[in-house]
């Protein structure tokens, strides 16, 4: 890679955003270096499902005709999206065969508001298959490796994401959080990741997993980046019934509003303290609420005393919701098809049976179990009743605080192959992440510093009141200025 | 400690349309005694009196009208099916 190249793209989103604006840099030049970076770093990292290559230098040839935008507040800025939401001629896969070579005719509606932003969409990212997993083992095309180093897995389920902004290939991207997929992979990976409110983004042309827990949200390099993008891709959408009419709140106005910390209350749950967590964790989130106290915050211990039943909850209401939600792939509308059905039932049983893959069978078949007549009331009614427990225990700790913090995994990035032979095991891993989609909340994760044993990144937490993200950007912005990032990790073999 | 058997496997693979071979129903069948196992912590809190929550959602539906619109062709919809002619999606013979 040329100087440039690799001064460019350790740019932030805003950053390089302002400079195409003021035509310092054209959109060739940002996505000639983008396309650079991606082909210096793919071979070690495996970050992206989908690649669109040459195709978007003629986008960004386009955008340089027109001239910049100022409607347009991702004007020639290359951005990827998670390959759980359609793409309009762009394949979609999900991280499934079964998906085959689908290629939607429609973008999602986060898409669509990042190209009507003038956002140039390199290609599509890696993922569990249907986002189910923590650690993008389960994407049925090959694992992706973290960028800070290549032995060990970017999280999930939207880990291609993560491991593609922490590379440098892009200026941000499109994840999606069900029960932690946005900030656990930008944990591990050491970037920004923030989950939405449930509503605050349509979910419109997302491939639905648990749709009563499923956000769209950005993985960037720094919050104010994360916040640019979700000025863009917030607001209400008639497509989706559970998109909320609610007005978006002035982002960057409450980012520039807020210098310090002073009148902050942190609560720090007792639940997210101690046991389980790995040392180097806790030291580190630990120094990032001292920082915190030392711009004005003040700390506040606080219960969320039903956390020890969230994945029990979690791994009932998930599966459940999923089971019915991948009925609708049966090899009749699109994607694969098995050869020679003998009849209707065997072209569905076969079509699923060799396209799914064994996580995604695992969740259908507990969801079924836990839907099915004589057990849904033990299990499905059961864990939907500690849900509302869980929702209150939030409530009741946000009434004396301003924002939750706490890691937002147990331990650091950890070495491929580890955990996929025992599911629970990998469950365990989201113990801190799971009850924020149960409860319906927002919740952003920032880098804190490398684990001292490990050397990987550890991610801070930072959970607020429903629609709140602009409280939560805002405090998580001085936090995270005064604490810096780690910027663009090296990508390569041996790093 | 959960037991399921590797019968119960295929018969809720069954309802699923699933179709686990026989190494794989023994270890679905491990791993859904774990997991199913670990679940049981739920019977331990008492949940009498308490409503289910299933989804969190806490705004207003917005309604729009109810009017029809174009959004996409037949042959858009057509386009990605593994067997298709310019009309119908075509599946074996059901009768």
């Amino acid at each position: 890679m040329s100087d440039t190249s690799t001064a460019i793209v350790s740019l932030s989103l805003a950053d390089v955003r302002d400079r195409l604006a003021r035509r310092e840099l054209t959109a060739e030049q940002v996505t000639a270096a983008c396309l650079d970076r991606i082909a210096a770093t793919e071979p070690a990292i495996a970050a992206l499902l989908t690649n669109r290559g040459e195709a978007v230098l003629a986008e960004a040839r386009a955008l340089d005709g027109a001239g910049p935008d100022p409607a347009k507040p991702l004007w020639g800025v290359p951005l990827t999206v998670k390959d759980a939401l359609t793409t309009a001629g762009t394949r979609t896969t999900c991280g499934s065969r079964i998906l085959g070579d689908f290629t939607p005719h429609y973008d999602a509606f986060a898409v669509a508001r990042l190209r009507e932003a003038g956002a140039v969409i390199l290609g599509k990212t890696n993922m569990d298959e249907f986002a189910m997993g923590s650690s993008t083992e389960n994407s049925a095309f090959a694992p992706t490796r973290n960028p800070w180093n290549v032995a060990r897995v970017p999280g999930g389920s939207s880990g291609g994401s993560a491991a593609s902004v922490a590379a440098g290939q892009c200026f941000g991207s499109l994840g999606t959080d069900t029960g932690g997929s946005i900030r656990q992979p930008a944990s591990l990976c050491g970037c920004v990741g923030l989950k939405p409110t449930y509503g605050r983004v349509s979910r419109f042309g997302l491939v639905a997993y648990g749709s009563s827990l499923d956000q769209i949200g950005p993985l960037t390099r720094t919050v104010e980046d994360a916040a640019l993008l979700l000025s863009v891709i917030a607001g209400h959408d008639p497509r989706d019934a559970t998109s909320a009419a609610l007005p978006v709140d002035d982002y960057m106005g409450a980012l520039a509003a807020r210098k310090d910390l002073s009148g902050v209350r942190i609560g720090v749950p007792r639940e997210f303290r101690g046991e389980g967590i790995d040392p180097e964790v806790s030291a580190a989130c630990q120094a990032a609420l001292d920082k915190a106290q030392e711009l004005g915050a003040s700390i506040v211990d606080v219960e969320l005393p039903h956390t020890p039943y969230s994945i029990a909850a979690y791994y009932i209401i998930a599966p459940a919701e999923a089971s019915s939600n991948l009925a609708r792939f049966d090899g009749v509308r699109y994607g694969r098809r098995a050869e020679s059905p003998r009849d209707l039932a065997d072209l569905y049983v076969r079509s699923r049976a060799e396209g799914f893959g064994d996580e995604v069978q695992r969740r259908i078949m507990l969801g079924t179990y836990v839907l099915s007549s004589g057990y849904y009331d033990a299990y499905y009614r059961k864990a939907a009743q500690v849900r509302r427990l869980i929702r209150e225990d939030y409530e009741k700790a946000l009434a004396r605080c301003d924002v939750l913090c706490g890691p937002a995994s147990p331990v650091t990035a950890w070495g491929l192959g580890e955990l996929t032979s025992d599911p629970l095991k990998m469950y365990m891993m989201d113990v801190f992440t799971l009850s924020l989609n149960l409860a319906g909340l927002p919740g952003l994760c920032i880098p804190v510093g490398m684990g001292g044993r490990s050397g990987m990144p550890v991610g801070l937490q930072m959970l607020g009141r429903a629609f709140g993200e602009g409280d939560l950007l805002a405090a998580a912005n001085v936090l995270s200025g005064a604490l810096g990032v780690p910027g663009v990790a090296p990508a390569c073999e041996g790093a | 400690m959960t037991t399921i058997s590797t019968e119960q496997v295929a018969a809720i693979a069954r309802l699923a349309r699933l179709a686990p071979d026989e190494a794989q129903l023994e270890t679905f069948a491990r791993q859904f005694g774990d997991i199913l196992g670990y679940m049981e912590m739920l019977n331990g809190l008492d949940t009498t009196g308490v409503e289910p929550l299933y989804s969190p959602v806490q705004h207003a539906t917005a309604l729009r009208p109810d009017e029809a619109a174009p959004r996409c062709t037949r042959e858009d919809v057509l386009r990605n099916a593994p067997e298709a002619d310019q009309e119908f999606f075509i599946v074996p013979r059901i009768v």
